[in-house]
């Protein structure tokens, strides 16, 4: 193995049942380095994290830590903690009901002679511990005590104290704030100094050029390269993880880039949610496509989420054609013709134990109330209307909607919100994980629907289909709406302002 | 003194309201029956005598519910517990020997209960059930009648049941003239070893902390290498054999056995655990509390016992609305620590 | 060919364990029966008798287990909407029985009355407070579940300590006797056919045409499978699982009345004691998952009257009614423990295997 290197995979390969999510990729770690994994959506970060960790059992290829003989393939977490290889996630995997010092020893607490647990000599050096990690914690006190972000520092702590070689930090920084960030990464600095080798896991291009040394990016589960933090600038980042590689798919909206919308359908001014959206201004014209851009995690669902109520706003007005409107939750922005697919399909679309002809009609029967029950034969009818329309494939419509493959589940929550017939649909990630024959079929449907006079929010990781649905993009960076672009669109334009200025 | 360095979360909160709590009912009690003898220090020794098995049985319960658990098969392992020892013990069978039985049967039937919550991962509210099916079952199949334990039928235990273990002091003088010393029975020393002893070892040993990590958080004390079945198993074996202890002490002071027995005392034995602020959720709570709860509700009936005209529904009663009250300042404080959070 | 997809379709259906463990009980009647020469179907025999009290009536031990089985499964048919929706249990539904009985013999007999033969207010004023107790009960407990976000065992752990002794105080810790026969008949006979078995049947009849006319099966499946996914569809999640409290509720009370016509007493020390545990049986053996979502309300009504045919033959085969609760404990694990996730990989693991060497 070279020098200074802590962590080597090679070809790693990843199968999940009829996809291939991890396609040959190497990845490669030195001593005292912070390393940023990017990618979007999908890319196989995550895979390819849980593959280190043992979570996943990858098929083919190997890893390499250094000071150990042979490739390690490790079945379970303990057995990655066990080569060196330890990770923190964004949710913090400790008990809040135990005090910073217990957190930090539980299961490994040092016995006196009488076989119970010497607290004082553990408090001492868990004290030490993280007085060495520059964080004043009183460790006597529970962990709830504290802040996500020192509960955050003390997981990483307990990983470090574990002599690990490798730490792994998923997402770390997604629910702190400005001030905790700059103390985590301060961590993260002394680490580093120490010689843990850091992969770091983020959705924020600031907080990358801030501690970072190296990136590795990943699209579709393949390896696009692996770059020193000076050769990547922003844009060309952003390029590398949205990818240039135009699909074949022919251009499939037509020439109506000059068509003038007049009539306001949503208005939107000052609307926010404290802690994921900042107050925004927004206008959607009856029978637009408005794009919805910006990178995982920027407050493009946020945005959406808070226009339809499924989190209720707390600031600014909500005009719905002209109406000034106050919506409490979800049903009250249907019965004004909203209509929501949103981004997680498995814990917000599917009702999994549920037939398709159930998925179909639930939206719809809502909106008519619980005692209008819509008969056996107009059920039906609804159904199989929609398994036509959206060929949804599947021997029936009393098949459960859990058996169904992703891209088919996905139609059948859009055929609940068809089935409703809104005015304003919001589609977030509508085409995410589904094959590409789907992706155009729903892409049609999207320009279908707003020739119908429909108006539609298009929220999505790929530029090139925004690009195509779409008339007006809305860029998101950090919660907030940064920018709104109109015209020609084009990839570079986006992306540019997806990535934002490079700073100095 | 700083109040931040006397770590006033809402925890210690629960279990000062507790401690107060008990201190206004009692003090309630002595104001209002003075005349009838509250006062003295038998009547709290009384409440011990009385209320000993049942400590025994929340110290029990309060480990499982750590661990986000329930044990309500508790009420019906008494039953079977007193019954066992008093048809032994008229079968001529020693009084040592019925008591090990009984616990080795406590303990056996526990490692069952465990085995089922922790290793076939079934609702302990399921298991617990079926448990106190069984026992109560078990109970009449021994035997249905009323079976009493007396002198004849083991000089021994009918000994330990009426040793009085005198105090030196708080004593008074009757109407005529008596000096009466104050008394504690063998069954109450038992109840306050065991509540040491589980105090000390929820403190201080590694089982102990791992009932609380696993009540916590399952997934985390999961990630961070603690053996969650093994945990579980322990905790329900733990239950049932400090029940069994339990069952001892209650036979010590009911001295018969009944299938009618300890009736709903799972539920006084849970209610204590939360009013004495365990969270049913898990994690959270000690067993001075839960002592505190026992006390509470030994105060109540003591009360109602006293003024005598009350209706014997009302200690069930006030016990609900204490608990009402408990509950939902729990979901109030988890609500406002939520909030914190986000 | 035919026989064999009906079969595949039971096996999949959730209604194989109820229906497989009522054969299994009829199987041990019938043997029993055999061999103590009481004829072997003596189990199916249903006659008209007459009585002195209420003149000729249907007979058997069918008739029996219908009547007998009464309670519980007006019980079930709450406790299945409540454990569908919420994932959880209502624990009160036996103490709350016996509070509505209480509640409407007090009401019947007048406050501090312990026996009577007058009606101190109209029949029906009595039974609909009665049924509207276990209505308040329900929102009770439907209240901590829903809104204050309380584990439902643990909510409805307060009035099943309480509700019973609320009962008690109402009654001024009397048993109340409401010795009339208007009264009475809930617990006796219309005709030759038992009252309860009446009731019973309506309270089916009227919950499965709402189920089948309005949204409301879908609506409680819906919340009960994924609460946030129905909420984003323009569900009220809160408002479902209240209601479905409110209904187990009212059951419940229906239930106690039933209960306490039977004895034309308000005893409120052992009106619907250990029935919840009954019920919630009833739910698990009928297929129900404990654990929410999909629900059959006939698998619930079947598991109900399983375990009274169970109950029954017990009694039949000589055990006493407190033995009775040892061979329900078996049963219950039984149930649960194939049910249970652990044991059904394993027999996967172990029926795989096995067909891999069939293969081979």
């Amino acid at each position: 193995m070279e020098d200074n290197v802590v962590l080597t995979a090679r070809q790693i390969s990843m199968t999940f049942p009829g996809v291939l999510a991890l396609d040959r990729v190497d990845f490669t770690l030195r001593k005292g380095e912070i390393h940023a994994l990017m990618g979007e959506n999908g890319a196989g970060k995550s895979t390819l994290i849980k593959c280190l960790t043992g979570i996943n059992d990858f098929v083919n290829g190997e890893i390499h830590v250094d000071g150990i003989e042979g490739p390690v393939h490790n079945h379970s977490t303990k057995d990655a903690q066990n080569v060196g290889i330890s990770t923190v996630y964004q949710e913090v995997n400790l008990c809040p009901n135990l005090s910073v010092a217990e957190n930090l020893f539980i299961g490994r607490e040092p016995l006196t002679k009488f076989g119970t647990i010497d607290r004082k000599s553990y408090t001492a050096k868990a004290q030490k511990i993280m007085d060495d990690l520059g964080i004043s914690v009183d460790v006597t006190k529970n962990l709830e005590n504290y802040s996500l972000a020192i509960q955050q520092m003390v997981a990483i702590a307990r990983a470090v104290d574990m002599d690990c070689k490798v730490l792994i930090l998923d997402e770390p920084t997604s629910s702190l704030d400005d001030e905790e960030v700059e103390k985590l990464f301060n961590v993260m600095r002394i680490l580093k100094n120490k010689g843990v080798g850091i992969v770091f896991v983020t959705h924020f291009l600031e907080q990358v050029y801030e501690v970072c040394d190296r990136i590795t990016v990943l699209r579709n589960g393949c390896l696009v390269g692996e770059y020193p933090i000076v050769d990547l600038p922003r844009l060309k980042l952003v390029a590398a993880m949205m990818g240039k590689d135009f699909d074949d798919l022919k251009s499939i909206k037509s020439d109506e880039n000059s068509k003038i919308f007049d009539e306001l359908e949503i208005s939107a001014r000052g609307l926010g949610h404290s802690g994921t959206i900042k107050p925004f201004d927004l206008d959607i014209h009856k029978g637009e496509v408005i794009g919805v851009g910006g990178l995982l995690g920027s407050g493009r669902s946020e945005m959406a989420r808070a226009i339809y109520g499924a989190d209720k706003a707390n600031s600014g007005t909500l005009k719905v054609k002209g109406k000034e409107v106050k919506i409490n939750q979800p049903i009250d922005a249907m019965n004004l013709g909203m209509g929501m697919l949103p981004d997680d399909r498995k814990t917000e679309g599917i009702i999994a134990d549920l037939s398709i002809r159930e998925n179909i009609m639930l939206a719809l029967q809502s909106k008519n109330g619980m005692f209008r029950l819509m008969s056996k034969s107009a059920q039906n009818e609804l159904a199989d209307k929609f398994i036509k329309l959206l060929s949804i494939k599947t021997p029936g419509r009393e098949t459960l909607v859990k058996q169904l493959s992703g891209g088919n589940q996905q139609k059948v929550i859009l055929a609940r919100w068809l089935a409703t017939n809104p005015d304003f649909l919001i589609l977030d990630e509508p085409t995410r994980g589904i094959d590409i024959g789907t992706k155009t079929e729903i892409q049609k449907l999207v320009l279908q629907l707003a020739s119908e006079g429909k108006s539609i929010m298009f929220i999505s990781s790929e530029i090139a289909e925004m690009i195509r649905t779409c008339s007006r993009m809305i860029i998101m960076r950090d919660g907030e709406k940064v920018d709104e672009l109109t015209g020609e669109l084009t990839e570079e334009r986006v992306m540019k302002s997806i990535a934002g200025g490079d700073k100095k | 003194m700083n109040i931040k360095k006397l770590n006033l979360n809402s925890h210690t909160l629960l279990l000062l309201i507790t401690i107060v709590l008990f201190i206004i009912l009692y003090g309630l009690g002595c104001i209002l029956y003075s005349n009838k003898g509250f006062t003295h220090l038998q009547t709290f020794l009384n409440i011990l005598i009385t209320n000993a098995g049942l400590i025994c049985i929340t110290c029990g319960m309060t480990c499982v519910m750590l661990t986000a658990g329930i044990d309500i098969s508790v009420g019906g392992l008494v039953a079977m517990d007193c019954m066992l020892i008093a048809v032994g013990l008229n079968k001529g069978i020693p009084a040592p020997l019925m008591v090990i039985l009984v616990i080795v049967i406590g303990i056996l039937f526990g490692l069952m209960q465990g085995f089922f919550v922790g290793y076939l991962n079934i609702q302990p509210f399921i298991v617990s059930m079926a448990g106190m099916f069984f026992t109560r079952g078990m109970t009449a199949v021994i035997s249905t009648d009323q079976v009493s334990i007396t002198e004849q039928s083991s000089p021994l235990y009918y000994a330990w049941a009426n040793y009085k273990i005198k105090l030196p002091f708080g004593g008074y003088i009757n109407n005529k003239g008596v000096y009466n010393a104050p008394y504690i029975r063998i069954n109450v020393i038992i109840a306050l070893i065991v509540l040491i002893a589980i105090f000390f070892m929820l403190r201080h040993t590694r089982f102990g902390r791992n009932l609380y990590a696993v009540g916590g958080n399952e997934q985390s004390a999961a990630m961070m290498g603690l053996n969650i079945k093994n945990v579980k198993l322990k905790a329900y074996t733990l239950s049932s054999f400090l029940c069994s202890i339990g069952g001892i002490c209650f036979s010590l002071n009911t001295m018969s056995g009944s299938v009618q027995q300890a009736l709903g005392l799972e539920m006084d034995a849970i209610s204590s655990a939360v009013i004495g602020g365990t969270l049913l959720t898990g994690g959270v709570g000690n067993v001075i509390g839960s002592f505190f709860g026992v006390l509470i509700n030994g105060t109540i009936s003591s009360i109602v016992k006293t003024n005598g005209k009350l209706a014997s529904s009302w200690p069930n009663i006030l016990t609900a609305a204490l608990l009402f009250l408990f509950i939902v300042i729990q979901s109030i404080f988890a609500a406002i620590r939520n909030k914190k959070m986000h | 060919m035919n026989t064999k997809n009906l079969f595949d379709k039971l096996k999949k259906s959730q209604l194989l364990l109820p229906v497989i463990a009522m054969l299994l009980v009829m199987a041990v009647n019938i043997i029993h029966d055999a061999f103590t020469g009481a004829g072997a179907f003596s189990f199916f025999t249903i006659t008209l008798q007459n009585t002195t009290g209420n003149g000729t009536i249907l007979y058997g031990r069918i008739i029996d287990i219908l009547n007998r089985g009464s309670e519980a499964a007006l019980l079930a048919l709450g406790m299945t909407l409540v454990v569908s929706a919420s994932a959880g249990t209502d624990i009160s539904v036996g103490s709350v029985m016996s509070l509505c009985a209480s509640f409407c013999c007090m009401l019947l007999a007048g406050y501090g009355v312990s026996s009577t033969n007058e009606l101190a207010v109209p029949l029906i004023l009595g039974v609909l407070a009665g049924m509207l107790m276990g209505c308040a009960c329900g929102a009770f407990n439907g209240f901590l579940v829903a809104r204050l976000n309380i584990q439902p065992m643990v909510a409805t752990l307060i009035l099943y300590s309480a509700a019973r002794a609320i009962g008690l105080l109402l009654c001024n810790d009397l048993i109340v006797y409401v010795r009339n026969n208007s009264f009475g008949f809930f617990g006796s006979f219309l005709g030759p056919i038992p009252t309860p078995i009446i009731i019973t049947a309506v309270c089916v009849a009227l919950l499965s045409i709402i189920l089948k006319k309005t949204a409301l099966g879908l609506y409680i499946q819906s919340v009960g499978i994924n609460s946030k996914a129905s909420r984003i569809a323009g569900l009220n999640s809160k408002m479902i699982i209240h209601l479905a409290y409110i209904v187990c509720g009212l059951f419940a009370g229906i239930a106690g009345i039933v209960a306490s016509s039977r004895i034309t007493s308000a005893d409120s020390n052992n009106i619907g004691l250990y029935l919840e545990m009954d019920a919630i049986l009833a739910v698990a053996l009928g297929g129900n998952s404990l654990g929410g979502g999909k629900f059959s309300l006939a698998g619930s009504i079947i598991g109900a009257y399983t375990i009274q045919a169970i109950t029954t033959t017990l009694y039949a085969l000589g055990v006493s009614t407190n033995q009775a609760p040892v061979f329900k404990a078996i049963i219950v694990i039984i149930i649960v423990a194939i049910q249970a996730p652990p044991v059904k990989a394993f027999i996967k693991k172990k029926s795989l295997s096995k067909s891999s060497k069939g293969v081979a």
